[in-house]
């Protein structure tokens, strides 16, 4: 059976791309909420003591001192836990840094339900809906370790608020080494004519895994990696949703207000009806578990998502799918005719 | 405080004050919306900072080495409309747009104006983004100083005294904070809302330099300025105490003006004090 290699946590790729990137620009700032050390930078505290600025525990004004050091010029990286940060700070990052447009990169770690059984405090299932909802921040959840650097590259010459979202755990590779990431444009990893998974963040994973599992059975599965969920690439998710009988949106987050939520709005509004399932975090309590157990719970694994995909396309009698089972036997013209 | 200084100084400034009033009440009743005590007990305060202590320059609002002030009481942005468009950094006749469909003179600051460095009015925001400024200044080896005014009302907001933790934390003597100290908020005096007093101290122990001024007396300010910073390592906290309402009688120290728009009558009648302030102010000059 086909698998994916194993890489590092996107939190460790981060902190060594900032790190080399600061080494040669002295412009680049990291903000810490006495968080340097789940966020993996205590090695650039200790080399770049100056390029550190540690606010303590104090989310909104480690968002408000952001945005003043921005204003100023400097390339500002702020780091706290996605649950904090984008909760308890969310009214700094939308007045003093989108509504003010300064051009803050703020970094949510340890995201989604990385924290595990710490409980729902430490659960950020709200950041990408709070933040879809505010003008100006654009919003990016890399998947692999090719897209954590490439988005952190890309990000220090960014010239807009900029919201990035990253987990704890280790990732597989889902891309060749070569792939060209811009943010904004998402990054097709496999094509299906059946369904297709668009997925962000560490869900992309599951999705890949299930696709292989899918692929076995006889079914054409597609997945494409949206990273950026602003700007939301519409083009690449028409053309996958034109090609594919199915789509099933996956992440790490609420169903509601999230990547699945977007999808299904686009669709919609593009006149494009396919049988349509969102996964995600349901609107109840996160069960207690680590961060697998918790995946498991809620279907978001490998095979949780071949179930969810063929009960999907089973249970859709008037789809484009259910119609393509009788595409095989030849058509009866007159009953056509008639 | 000495009073020795630019006599002729002091008294442009205490006619522009008087003119400012004038202008800001004309803007209000003019877009018949407005925060009109907190507009006139801080005018003083920026008269002084604008024409006397900032280097800020309108034909060059970006220079990178200006110093930075952000009106972190976000309400009466009346006033700094007004004290803007008198410095050049928009025209005049602008401020007549205020409030009114599609003007970029929203009822907040905002950047879209020139000149003025943050977006405001959610309180308790400045103060976080001036210490953000002020630590830019010290990492760039820049001179440029950083000031910020707070209403008093907004000291309640806790995210306030994070700010002052990090400024006295990082030695920020290049952050001037004043504190708007009108004593009234919407509800009412703000000893009986929250309880702000021993003010004074309470800075003091969150590693402020302190001074305390007539928030409304031209000299006074300019002599507290003049002296900043206080402590070398410390940053400085401007006491300002002050009249919501000032220089308009039935306005004077009552909260029912905090957002309200004068009557025909009452602007006629606060016009004419004003008017007579100001003639009195020119004719002591002329002497």
């Amino acid at each position: 059976m086909k698998t994916l290699e194993m890489g590092r946590p996107n939190q460790d790729v981060v902190a060594e791309t900032l790190l080399s990137l600061a080494r040669r620009d002295p412009e680049i700032l990291v903000v810490t909420g006495d968080s340097r050390g789940s966020a993996k930078m205590t090695n650039f505290g200790r080399e770049l003591p100056a390029q550190l600025v540690e606010v303590g525990i104090a989310e909104q004004n480690l968002v408000g001192i952001a945005a003043g050091l921005a204003s100023t010029g400097k390339k500002v990286f702020a780091f706290s836990p996605a649950c904090f940060l984008t909760a308890r700070a969310l009214e700094q990052i939308k007045n003093d840094v989108a509504y003010s447009d300064h051009p803050v990169r703020l970094i949510g770690i340890s995201a989604g339900v990385s924290y595990g059984a710490l409980g729902s405090t430490h659960h950020s299932l709200h950041d990408l809906a709070a933040l879809q909802a505010i003008h100006n921040i654009d919003i990016v959840v890399p998947a692999d370790n090719l897209e954590a650097e490439q988005a952190i590259l890309a990000a220090a010459d960014y010239n807009r608020p900029l919201y990035l979202r990253f987990g704890k755990r280790p990732v597989y590779h889902l891309h060749h080494p070569k792939t060209a990431f811009e943010i904004g444009k998402a990054l097709p990893i496999r094509e299906g004519s059946d369904v297709t998974f668009i997925a962000i963040g560490e869900a992309v994973a599951p999705a890949v895994l299930a696709s292989f599992l899918l692929e076995e059975r006889g079914i054409s599965c597609g997945v494409v990696s949206f990273h950026t969920l602003r700007p939301f690439d519409v083009q690449t998710l028409l053309e996958f949703a034109l090609s594919s009988r199915a789509i099933i949106s996956v992440e790490e987050h609420s169903i509601y207000g999230g990547l699945g939520s977007t999808v299904a709005s686009v669709l919609m509004e593009a006149g494009i009806f396919r049988p349509f399932k969102r996964v995600g975090f349901p609107d109840d309590y996160t069960v207690t578990g680590n961060q697998a157990e918790i995946f498991n719970h809620y279907g978001i694994t490998p095979e949780g998502l071949v179930k969810t995909a063929v009960d999907l396309l089973e249970s859709s009698p008037h789809s484009m799918y259910s119609i393509s089972k009788r595409v095989g036997k030849p058509l009866d013209s007159e009953s056509l005719a008639n | 405080m000495s009073r020795t200084y630019l006599p002729s100084l002091v008294h442009e400034l205490e006619i522009k004050s008087v003119r400012y009033r004038k202008t800001i009440l004309s803007m209000i009743k003019h877009a018949n919306s407005g925060h009109t005590g907190g507009s006139l007990s801080c005018i003083d305060i920026l008269n002084v900072l604008y024409n006397y202590v900032l280097n800020v320059d309108p034909q060059n609002p970006g220079d990178p080495k200006r110093d930075r002030y952000i009106h972190s009481k976000g309400h009466s942005v009346e006033a700094l409309y007004v004290v803007l468009a008198d410095r050049g950094f928009l025209p005049y006749d602008e401020l007549y747009t205020f409030e009114r469909y599609k003007s970029r003179l929203i009822g907040h600051p905002t950047r879209k104006v020139p000149g003025i460095e943050q977006n405001t009015g959610a309180l308790g925001h400045g103060l976080s983004v001036a210490v953000g400024m002020a630590l830019a200044a010290k990492k760039s080896s820049h001179q440029y100083r950083v000031f910020t005014l707070l209403g008093d009302g907004e000291l309640t907001e806790g995210s306030v005294w994070e700010a002052c933790m990090s400024a006295a934390h990082y030695q920020l003597d290049n952050l001037v904070v004043i504190v708007d100290r009108n004593g009234l908020q919407i509800t009412g005096p703000t000893e009986e809302v929250m309880r702000l007093e021993p003010l004074e101290e309470k800075f003091k122990a969150f590693g402020f330099a302190v001074r305390s001024v007539d928030g409304n007396s031209i000299p006074d300010l300019i002599g507290v300025f003049d002296q900043v910073p206080f402590e070398m390592g410390k940053p400085s906290l401007i006491l300002a105490n002050t009249v919501k309402g000032k220089g308009v009688s039935f306005m004077e120290n009552n909260a029912s003006w905090h957002h309200r728009v004068p009557d025909d009558q009452e602007f006629l009648q606060a016009m004419q004090e004003l008017d007579w302030l100001e003639n009195q102010l020119v004719e002591n000059g002329t002497k």
